[in-house]
């Protein structure tokens, strides 16, 4: 290789490097043009795009749940109330070792296999991001402040005080009142989107009785808060508020002092009560009994207390008032009655001889009448009086299952009875048609005659049995139960008979009954007023038959169910009950009195004397808590 | 002579005549050094609020500083023709220190860069390869006749090819890019010819596919997955860049105020106070603050260009050019990236950024530079 021995030529190369210099300087002038034109492109251009994002990044906007209304009885007595409640909630994402946390928290409080359960179940449901799960509810505050200790290590645990729904009178309300629990994502998804929105910051929703009912008036409307947040969600400060609507308060027509009557009038027994004013439908008193607590069920009631419910043989779940089928038995008579003059099938005067059984023209069998040798001569005010089958069966006969069906549902048997709750049982006012389409079978003779002592087919619940009393009590104006709030509209229309005397003459019955040749005259026994009433006693015909009993329960459990139904004062109504006694065995004895003290709570004031309560008005709470100064004082001047 | 080189030497028209006294006493460029402090100044003004209002980590910032402000001083003090006497022997010593580190060297974050050395702790000697590689490819051609030959430039490729190799195998792709711009550079101010540049830019847009597919690792290759489709994965790998645009375009054309930009004092933006700092800057200060910043960097930049021309040999010329212009490359990868014009590879912006050795080699390569002019002769042959 040769190597000229040229110097270097110093000018040249300076020559060579100047020019790329130049160049140097155009090409770092070029690529500064390219930064400039992409920086205005950012911060000019799309300036507004990443002005949104960059506030989408750092504000939220929350929900703020509003505070359910509370519920109170017609005179103010708070039924059901927000408390607050501390609870242990764990953001699942904000949490590096869930186990391990779950082991140090269960050493600082206590933690049973249901919490875990239900924690373990909650976390694994649908919900949304950063929602905190409940741990444990209820803390004490030594709890509080062994949590609060040791808060540094316990990372994305968090305690939360929100209020809590809770029902001061537990058991006492448990089947009308019914309780809130945890919303879940079944029950949003069951919203319209109108109704998701207005949920977004709630905890409860309504699962039974009132609560449910009710929901959306309790509930009221979401509010919103935007708050900036930092990159991991923590609340740096409030931009904006729209407070929440709270829930409407919710001012029952239930007395407090009638229902408590009803409920320890039935003491231990299993079976149900319903007193409803026919003056306007309001219930005043609505009780099944066993009942349950229902705050144990608001903030996720324990699996050993669940199970226990559910495998008591008397089934305190269970709303015998509203979804109880019992056959009414002799309860009915008064309306059979009345269904029989309307019909013209029977007068007042007309009268037959009981031999103790009803026969059938060409059939053997005996229809045999509760007194084995009769009852002798009986019209129809003696029948009602007395009870009497025979009579029953042969104007039932006469009047055959179809009228019976009709008048019948005039009281609402048979038929929803529009009460304000949901899932009411409708019970069985059986026709032909029924009978062809449900048990694929043709009507019996046999049939009408069970039917027109309220056996056989025929199924009511107490509730119904309430408001049938309730309308005659209003000489057939349709009664529609109602709690609180406006009534529900039914398909009944007033039952108007075509002689309005009848009503007053079954009426006079009805007081017969509790007089002193009555079926139930034990519970009319020193009454300041008269008890217009009928008692029944209704066959248990069948035991179910995967259920398993001892020998001395299942005799116990074999026996006739109790029934009365009764309203006072006879002849000026303001209060109508019917009581069922499961396994009571006479109705005269064992409903009876629980009706007559359920009468007295509503009649009679504190000093025992007959003080006949207002009818519910709307403007406020009536009777005992109104305060004296209202310019009614001709009462005080009379004293 | 020719009346260009009359002018120059003449007094009054040098850069240094502008400053007489103790600046030119102590070596140092009071231009450069002016324009140096004011960015630093700036960036500390930045970096406290990108830092959270945060004095300790300003401080720390301050100690660098003046540890860089330091090797800039040592550095100036030495004539240019040291560094070219000493850049083979620091160069081979650079290559070995390389070589020894993917062998013995600390792992952090994936990649062995740390070479621990007892009684002086820990060093990465790829810092030094970002002084050593430029001088040497300038002594290299230096001893050569330019425009340099076909055998030359293929000499020159191995000499920055070694290092750029080695460290892209610890791997450290932006800093092995980074080195081997900076040799390019001297290669293309020696006067690399223009065919052969053409050839080379043909090869590297052919290349990079295959890169991509044969050559990359993993982390590199999603980096590039992300820096082409930030929005694939907006949580994980996309975060960064998503955010950084968001800061960057919502602070608009005058800012959101120093310390009120959202973005990183609410730990929207990542590595707000280091590789993303510029984000917080535009967010802040808006396209105003941003191009008052590149206005100090062209000021930098065009002394840098203006000592590289005045300088009185070929070595310091392209040694001088080349630290300058990798300077510039410096921060048009950091601003490219941050802005998401390019790939995001860990190249922090100049002397804004905090923390890393690159702000003591930064300050050092300004110290070279300053060398450079205030050394000269007044006659130069």
């Amino acid at each position: 290789m040769r190597r000229p021995l040229t110097l270097k030529d110093h000018h040249h190369e300076q020559r060579i490097f100047g020019v790329r210099l130049v160049v140097g300087v155009f090409l770092v002038l070029l690529l500064t043009g390219i930064l400039v034109s992409r920086m205005i492109w950012l911060q000019v251009f799309e300036h507004s795009r990443y002005t949104t994002l960059s506030d989408n990044n750092r504000v939220q906007t929350q929900a703020v749940s509003p505070p359910r209304g509370l519920i109170t009885d017609r005179d103010g007595i708070i039924l059901a109330e927000n408390r607050p409640d501390f609870s242990l909630e764990v953001i699942i994402e904000q949490t590096r070792d869930l186990d391990a946390l779950l082991v140090e928290v269960a050493r600082l409080v206590e933690l049973d296999e249901g919490d875990l359960e239900r924690f373990e179940k909650r976390r694994r449901a649908a919900r949304r991001p950063w929602e905190p799960v409940p741990l444990r509810g209820r803390l004490t505050e030594e709890e509080i402040a062994r949590l609060v200790v040791n808060q540094h290590r316990l990372q994305g645990l968090r305690i939360s005080a929100d209020p809590v729904r809770h029902y001061p009178h537990d058991i006492l309300f448990s089947h009308v009142i019914g309780y809130v629990n945890r919303i879940n994502a079944q029950d949003l998804d069951n919203m319209t989107l109108d109704q998701q929105r207005d949920y977004a910051g709630t905890h409860f929703y309504g699962r039974t009785g009132i609560e449910r009912f009710y929901e959306d008036q309790l509930h009221g409307q979401v509010g919103y808060r935007q708050v900036e947040t930092n990159a991991r969600g923590r609340i740096l400060r409030v931009l904006e508020e729209q407070p929440p609507v709270p829930g409407q308060d919710l001012r029952l027509r239930l007395s407090m002092r009638v229902q408590q009557a009803a409920y320890d009038a039935l003491g231990e027994r299993r079976g149900a009560v319903v007193a409803i004013d026919p003056r306007d439908g309001s219930v005043l008193a609505f009780v099944s009994r066993p009942g349950f607590n229902p705050n144990l069920f608001v903030t996720g009631i324990s699996h050993k207390d669940y199970s226990a419910y559910r495998t008591d043989h008397d089934n305190p779940l269970f709303n015998r008032a509203l979804q109880g089928r019992y056959p009414p038995g002799s309860t009915i008579k008064p309306m059979l009655g009345l269904a029989g003059l309307d019909t013209g099938v029977t007068n007042w005067q007309r009268s037959i001889r009981d031999p103790g059984f009803y026969q059938l023209e060409n059939d053997p069998h005996r229809y045999r009448d509760w007194k084995r040798w009769g009852h002798g001569r009986v019209d129809l005010h003696l029948a009602v009086v007395q009870s009497c089958d025979t009579y029953f069966y042969d104007m039932g006969f006469k009047l055959g299952i179809d009228n019976m069906h009709d008048y019948m549902s005039q009281f609402s048997l048979g038929q929803p009875t529009g009460i304000d709750l949901d899932s009411e049982s409708k019970g069985l006012m059986p026709s032909k048609q029924w009978k062809k389409a449900f048990r694929n079978s043709p009507w019996f003779h046999g049939d009408t005659i069970n039917a027109s002592i309220g056996q056989g087919f025929v199924l009511a619940t107490p509730l119904q049995l309430a408001t049938a009393t309730a309308t005659v009590a209003s000489h057939g104006k349709t009664v529609i139960p109602t709690l609180a709030g406006e009534r529900q509209p039914v398909e009944r229309t007033d039952l108007l008979l075509k002689d309005e005397s009848n009503w007053d003459k079954m009426t006079n019955a009805m007081v017969d009954v509790t007089g002193p040749k009555g079926t139930a005259r034990i519970m009319a026994v020193d009454a300041q007023y008269p008890i217009a009433a009928k008692s029944g006693t209704a066959q248990v015909f069948s035991v179910g038959q995967d259920e398993t009993y001892k020998e001395e329960e299942l005799a116990e459990r074999m026996l006739d169910h109790a029934l009365m139904v009764s309203f006072a004062p006879a002849d000026k109504p303001a209060i109508a009950v019917g009581v069922l006694v499961e396994n009571g065995r006479h109705g005269g004895s064992t409903a009876g009195p629980v009706a007559r003290q359920v009468m007295d709570a509503w009649l009679l004031n504190d000093e025992g004397e007959l003080d006949v309560p207002a009818v519910f008005s709307d403007t406020g709470p009536a009777g005992t808590d109104t305060p004296p100064s209202t310019p009614d004082d001709s009462d005080e001047d009379s004293q | 002579m020719s009346q260009r080189e009359f002018f120059r030497q003449m007094p009054g028209q040098t850069g240094a005549s502008l400053s007489p006294g103790l600046a030119e006493r102590l070596h140092l460029d009071a231009p450069l050094l002016a324009a140096l402090m004011l960015l630093m100044l700036g960036g500390l003004t930045v970096l406290y609020s990108a830092g959270g209002e945060s004095m300790e980590l300003v401080i720390r910032q301050c100690i660098r500083f003046g540890a860089g402000l330091t090797a800039m001083f040592v550095l100036a003090q030495f004539p240019p023709r040291s560094y070219r006497f000493w850049a083979p022997v620091i160069y081979t010593i650079g290559l070995v220190l390389l070589m020894l580190v993917l062998v013995a060297g600390t792992e952090a974050k994936g990649a062995q860069r740390w070479l621990s050395i007892p009684g002086l702790g820990r060093f990465q000697p790829s810092e030094v390869m970002k002084l050593a590689v430029p001088a040497m490819v300038a002594w290299y051609f230096s001893e050569r006749n330019l425009p340099p030959k076909l055998i030359d430039v293929l000499g020159a490729m191995v000499l920055l090819g070694l290092p750029a190799m080695l460290i892209g195998l610890q791997p450290d792709l932006g800093t092995a890019i980074l080195i081997a711009a900076s040799g390019l550079v001297v290669l293309f101010m020696a006067g690399l010819s223009w065919r052969l540049i053409a050839v080379a830019v043909i090869v590297v847009v052919t290349a990079a596919p295959l890169m991509y597919f044969f050559v990359m690792h993993d982390y590199q290759r999603n980096r590039v997955d992300t820096f082409l489709n930030p929005e694939a994965d907006p949580r994980g790998t996309g975060w960064n860049i998503i955010q950084s645009k968001t800061a960057i375009g919502s602070g608009g054309i005058d800012g959101k105020g120093w310390l009120d930009g959202t973005q990183s004092r609410l730990d929207f933006l990542p590595e707000s106070s280091t590789d993303f700092i510029l984000a917080v800057l535009s967010e802040e200060f808006g396209l105003i603050g941003v191009c008052v910043l590149l206005i100090m960097y062209l000021v930098i930049v065009g002394r840098g260009f203006f000592i590289s021309w005045q300088a009185q040999d070929t070595f310091s010329r392209l040694l001088g050019s080349s630290l300058i212009m990798t300077f510039f490359i410096y921060v048009f990868v950091n601003i490219g990236m941050v802005t998401g014009l390019l790939p995001v590879v860990g190249v922090p912006l100049p002397l804004v950024s905090y923390g890393g050795t690159s702000i003591v080699t930064l300050l050092a390569s300004f110290g070279m530079l300053m060398s450079i002019q205030t050394h000269r002769r007044l006659i130069s042959y």
